[in-house]
């Protein structure tokens, strides 16, 4: 079932155009509401393509079975297919060693693994941890908990109006902090964070910095090592792949100090009632039954990814944004929120005398799919005094012809409600 | 069905120019009603007297078309009905919404049947439902109404 090689061979002769990339999306043929469904809600999940969805039914129908305990051959298929998926990632992202890349259920579980793990540890009473405005509520929780727990405070990294973090007093903030936490890209605004500039500033006061990789992984090529960061968390399900699956990233120097985060079968090496010895790296942190199959579904997602190349992903959906800004912007009545000079293809706006739910609704029923509310970034709507956005999530997959439907369905919106 | 049909002239009318829009100063009812997944947050006020009798009642707050022009309606509808009456509607007006209407209901309802569109939308059910629960919290002595968790007054039956 190598589809990959085959596909990169493929991909090298002759890049496939997008035309023919959209029609690998089953999900995407459909009609919603009598109207050609599209798909404009990439950030919240995005599709998957045959290839994935294939590799999740051969997995299910000839490999299925439980990894790293089993001499008989399925056991043994479902392990290596396993441990593939593993390698797979680890390349994706350029780690320098493949056990550095722990399966979690997703983004939200690889942050709470750092705050127990590395947050138990080694934050403590009034010491500091620096986190940016513009997060997601799953690298804020599981702070403010700790924070609780451990007596530890938070500073917030403030934002300007157009979405862009100020770092005027960012070092400063680094005085007696144990760790910085920052979205590569935001999902609210689209906007993509200096990490690197981040990163560097904080190690010159020896604070490391947890990256939440979830919209920026499916958008472009990350290098962590490049990005310089210390734990780098992302989801499969936002990059073409399964739900239930997700990667957390780290610096063996940190994992290896770190505590496990569960405690169960697969992570031991032994176990009496004298006491237990963990496992060596991944697999301390994968406590239980992995999910397996998504975790195989990701591997093929990034081969999928892979064949097509993330540079030129991301050229395909810059050129998309810069449409979809421009038509948006020929509408009358409607302001774009999150103006970032650098920026991932996320449009998030506003209609004024329009509730984002009302234009979601509206949209929705001519086959747009758009996600409305505070995107679990509630302090990003106070912070620029909105209750909530309408926002449009392209990926690389979208065609302008789906832009076209928004802003035919945003007319619509305006028609009902007569601004 | 058309969004015309969801969106009927009444129901814009209401959402921009909502009626009983404001604090109600001399309340002895008051109770918040939020939807903390989409934002929807108002509170809505009430004077009720000796009788039982609800002779004001206000709100304020912010939200989508569906959830303000049900507000709006709702206080004008509610004024000078006695807390039973109140009930009553509540009770057709959740019927409505689910598709679940008993004989008299809809004659009772009146033209807050504007809103029977919105049954065919279950997701926004909930928006339009918000306000009267707010009401039916403040009525009944609580502090408040959510569509989610320990406030949640759909589920509490
Ligand atoms: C920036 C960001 N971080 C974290 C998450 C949480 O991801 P998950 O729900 O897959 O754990 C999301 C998903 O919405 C996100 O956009």
């Amino acid at each position: 079932m190598e589809f990959s090689a085959k596909k990169r061979a493929e991909a090298a002769e002759r890049p496939r155009d997008w035309e023919e990339i959209r029609s690998d999306f089953p999900i995407l043929k459909q009609s919603v509401r009598d109207h050609p469904l599209s798909y404009l809600d990439n950030a919240a999940s995005s599709q998957m393509p045959q290839d994935v969805i294939d590799r999740l039914v051969w997995y299910h129908s000839g490999e299925h079975s439980n990894v790293h305990r089993g001499v008989h051959t399925l056991s043994q298929r479902a392990t290596r297919a396993y441990d593939q998926a593993r390698e797979k990632v680890a390349r994706f992202i350029n780690a320098s060693e493949t056990k550095e890349c722990i399966f979690t259920s997703g983004t939200t579980e690889s942050i709470n693994l750092v705050a127990h793990g590395f947050g138990r540890l080694f934050i403590g009473e009034g010491d500091r941890i620096v986190i940016s405005a513009m997060e997601h509520h799953s690298n804020i929780v599981p702070w403010q908990i700790l924070a609780d727990e451990k007596g530890a405070e938070i500073s917030v990294i403030p934002m300007s109006d157009r979405g862009e973090l100020i770092l005027d007093d960012f070092d400063e903030m680094l005085e007696g902090a144990k760790l910085v936490c920052v979205n590569h890209v935001s999902n609210a605004l689209g906007t993509v964070n200096p990490i690197e500039e981040i990163v560097d500033r904080a190690h010159k006061k020896g604070v490391p910095v947890l990256v939440d990789g979830a919209q920026a992984i499916p958008h472009m090529a990350v290098d962590v090592q490049e990005l310089g960061c210390d734990f780098y968390a992302f989801s499969g399900h936002k990059m073409c792949g399964p739900t239930g699956i997700g990667v957390l990233w780290g610096r063996k120097e940190w994992l290896e100090k770190m505590q496990p985060y569960q405690g169960g079968g697969d992570m031991i090496l032994s176990v009496t009632w004298e006491g237990t010895t963990y496992s060596d790296l991944p697999f301390k942190f994968e406590a239980g039954t992995p999910s397996i199959a998504a975790a195989i579904g990701l591997g093929a997602a990034i081969d999928y990814l892979e064949s097509i190349g993330m540079d030129r992903i991301a050229r395909r959906e810059a050129e998309l944004l810069a449409y979809g800004t421009d038509r948006l912007q020929e509408l009358g009545g409607i302001r774009i929120v999150g103006e970032a000079a650098d920026k991932a293809s996320v449009i998030s706006f506003v209609v004024d005398g329009v509730h984002p739910h009302d234009i979601g609704t509206i949209l929705d029923d001519e086959g747009v799919a758009v996600r409305a509310g505070h995107h679990c970034a509630q302090p990003v709507m106070d912070r620029l005094q909105i209750p909530a956005t309408a926002r449009a999530s392209l990926a690389f997959y979208n065609q302008e012809i789906d832009i076209d439907r928004l802003v035919a369905g945003l007319y619509s919106v305006k028609e009902i409600f007569g601004v | 069905m058309s969004m015309r049909a969801l969106y009927q002239e009444v129901i814009l009318d209401h959402n921009r120019k909502p009626r009983n829009f404001g604090a109600l100063e001399k309340a002895n009812r008051r109770a918040e009603g939020e939807n903390p997944l989409c934002g929807d947050n108002y509170t809505v006020y009430a004077l009720v007297d000796d009788q039982g009798v609800i002779e004001e009642v206000k709100f304020e707050g912010q939200g989508c078309a569906i959830s303000k022009a049900a507000a709006s309606m709702m206080t004008v509808r509610i004024k000078g009905k006695s807390i039973e009456e109140a009930q009553e509607l509540v009770q057709g007006f959740r019927h409505m919404l689910t598709g679940e209407l008993e004989g008299g209901e809809k004659e009772l309802l009146g033209h807050l049947t504007v809103f029977e569109g919105v049954a065919q939308r279950p997701e926004r059910v909930k928006c339009a439902v918000l306000p009267w629960h707010a009401l039916l919290a403040a009525l009944e002595g609580g502090e408040k109404a959510s569509t989610e968790g320990e406030h949640d007054v759909w589920h509490e039956e």
